[in-house]
């Protein structure tokens, strides 16, 4: 009888199935790693090196002007205007798509299937909101920066087709998904259609669709800041130029107040919803 | 006589505006600052909804058609949403990695756990996720040059802020049983994570990084814009030189792209659903 006990195996029992999955993973990544150029020593080179911290030791102290912060205050105005400006409108434009497209203000639907040329007037409504929704607001930018010249019209339209577009697929689901045998009661009692969203449809959802929307305009902040990029103007704008001219100290404010910024509407968003419950 | 009145006595509607309604003071402020907005905006409605305005935009739209399909720029595009398509992929499987290393400093594993890099580490990720891919990928620009590589880091920038915060969550909110049950064996932090919570939360972790999979294609497409390649970049250059029929080709590629991930992503989750 031997004194000493047989150690425990400390071999992986599962050390082949980790091996193939480690070499495929590799394997899988190269195409990838070569596809974007994925060099991270190129950070690392010299001149690369000096350009960065040139540009990084600029951040400090950022830029605290009288004149640059008077400017800063005005162009975020600019952004959230924008934003707003474009969520209005975004929001005209979704209303009628909304009620157009909705199975639940279906009269002929009340008795069996839906009549075809209604039925096609939705579905035609449905598709329009799915590419409005799907073109990237930064391309429609690009695009009417073009038509309208530089400046806040062209952010506003961005935001108002693309917006458009989600909001109108979204209060389309929002109101096809709720309880809605108050408005088919309503509607065979010989209410009108508009009465029927009223008084049915629209009491039933109005805290889902009024959160949803107001997430949106927080949406909306966020992606007015990137539309400067293309020259919609605002916060983004005034970024695109003061890293074009390497400016640290500005970027640095920049991106301060873009993040309170962003920290705000996150908040004042949460809060609102919250409130609707 | 103080009698009640057989009948209900004819009541006003409630006063529109009541200074205790919080739903009125919303409303109001709703109503200013949209007003505020459009007013301070001066926008130029009136060149946009001008005959002049509406030529333009025709002539414009016209010059789209017809499309560049001359094979040897179709396999330019093909190249541009593949390079897309990469940069989206590597970016997400960066994050992921970078996300899963921040959410373990930034998530209370046990009830005792003092949990110090916290507070730090959560700012950390709200800063990364505050920032969006663009102004990421202009940063940037300046340290990676023109191209993908700075692409994919912005976009991993960007989601690793997501990522960690989410994956946070998922940690924290993990049942607690097997990791307690490793720990009063003596076990160390490292392997109660990798033995008792990982396993736990993995569904969890991939379903969401597969989630900002799909909208990081959707952002690496306009990534481009700003010179961060990929078909973003084809955009801007061939609009840039007012080549519209190669515009048109590249916008179509990139609603294609946009509209196969919706499709899939849909059908995937209805798979899952059921």
């Amino acid at each position: 009888m031997s004194t000493t006990a047989a150690a425990p195996p400390m071999r992986d029992p599962a050390w082949l199935g980790r091996l193939f999955w480690l070499s495929a993973a590799v394997v899988l990544l190269w195409p990838l790693m070569v596809a974007t150029e994925f060099e991270p020593w190129t950070l690392l080179e010299r001149d690369n090196l000096k350009v960065t911290r040139q540009f990084l030791a600029g951040f400090l102290p950022p830029a605290y002007g009288a004149e640059f912060l008077a400017m800063l205050a005005r162009e975020t105005w600019r952004t959230v205007a924008i934003a707003t400006a474009g969520m209005t409108m975004a929001f005209v434009l979704a209303l009628p798509l909304t009620l157009l497209s909705t199975r639940v203000l279906s009269i002929s639907a009340l008795s069996g299937r839906m009549a075809r040329a209604p039925f096609w007037v939705r579905q035609a409504v449905r598709w329009l909101l799915i590419v409005l929704r799907s073109v990237p607001e930064l391309v429609w930018a690009l695009v009417f920066v073009r038509v309208v010249g530089l400046g806040p019209t062209a952010g506003v339209l961005a935001i108002a087709l693309t917006y458009g577009g989600m909001l109108g697929k979204v209060y389309g689901e929002i109101l096809e998904s709720g309880e809605t045998h108050a408005t088919e009661t309503l509607l065979r009692n010989g209410s009108s259609r508009l009465q029927a969203f009223c008084y049915g449809l629209l009491p039933q959802n109005a805290a889902e669709l009024t959160s949803y929307t107001v997430y949106r305009w927080e949406c909306a902040i966020r992606s007015s800041v990137v539309l400067g990029f293309v020259g919609a103007g605002g916060l983004g704008q005034q970024m695109d130029n003061s890293m074009k001219m390497f400016n640290g100290g500005e970027v640095m404010t920049m991106l301060l107040v873009f993040m309170a910024l962003v920290a705000l509407a996150d908040r004042v968003s949460a809060a609102l919803r919250k409130g609707l419950g | 006589m103080n009698q009640p009145a057989a009948n209900q006595p004819y009541k006003l509607p409630p006063p529109l505006f009541n200074a205790r309604c919080k739903a009125c003071w919303f409303s109001a402020a709703v109503l200013a600052l949209i007003v505020a907005s459009f007013w301070s905006l001066n926008l130029q409605w009136a060149q946009f909804l001008s005959l002049d305005a509406a030529r333009s935009m025709g002539r414009f739209l016209a010059e789209f058609f017809p499309p560049d399909t001359s094979p040897a720029f179709l396999f330019k595009v093909a190249l541009a949403t593949w390079e897309t398509l990469a940069m989206s992929a590597l970016g997400t499987l960066l994050a992921a990695a970078a996300g899963v290393a921040l959410a373990l400093p930034a998530s209370r594993m046990h009830r005792d756990d003092p949990a110090r890099g916290r507070a730090p580490t959560r700012l950390l990720l709200n800063m990364l996720r505050s920032i969006p891919e663009l102004v990421w990928a202009g940063l940037l620009l300046i340290a990676a040059g023109l191209g993908p590589f700075a692409g994919t880091l912005a976009l991993a920038m960007h989601t690793t802020g997501v990522l960690g915060r989410l994956f946070a969550e998922a940690v924290e909110n993990a049942p607690q049983g097997p990791a307690d049950a490793l720990r009063a064996q003596g076990v160390g932090p490292i392997r109660v994570f990798l033995y008792a919570t990982l396993p736990q939360v993995l569904p969890q972790l991939m379903s969401y990084t597969l989630y900002r999979w799909e909208n990081n294609i959707r952002a690496a497409a306009v990534l481009g814009v700003v010179g961060a390649g990929g078909l973003g970049q084809l955009l801007s250059f061939h609009m840039g030189l007012f080549h519209m029929g190669k515009t048109a080709t590249i916008l179509a590629a990139m609603l294609l792209l946009v509209a196969l991930v919706d499709a899939l992503s849909y059908v995937w989750r209805r798979l899952l659903m059921r």
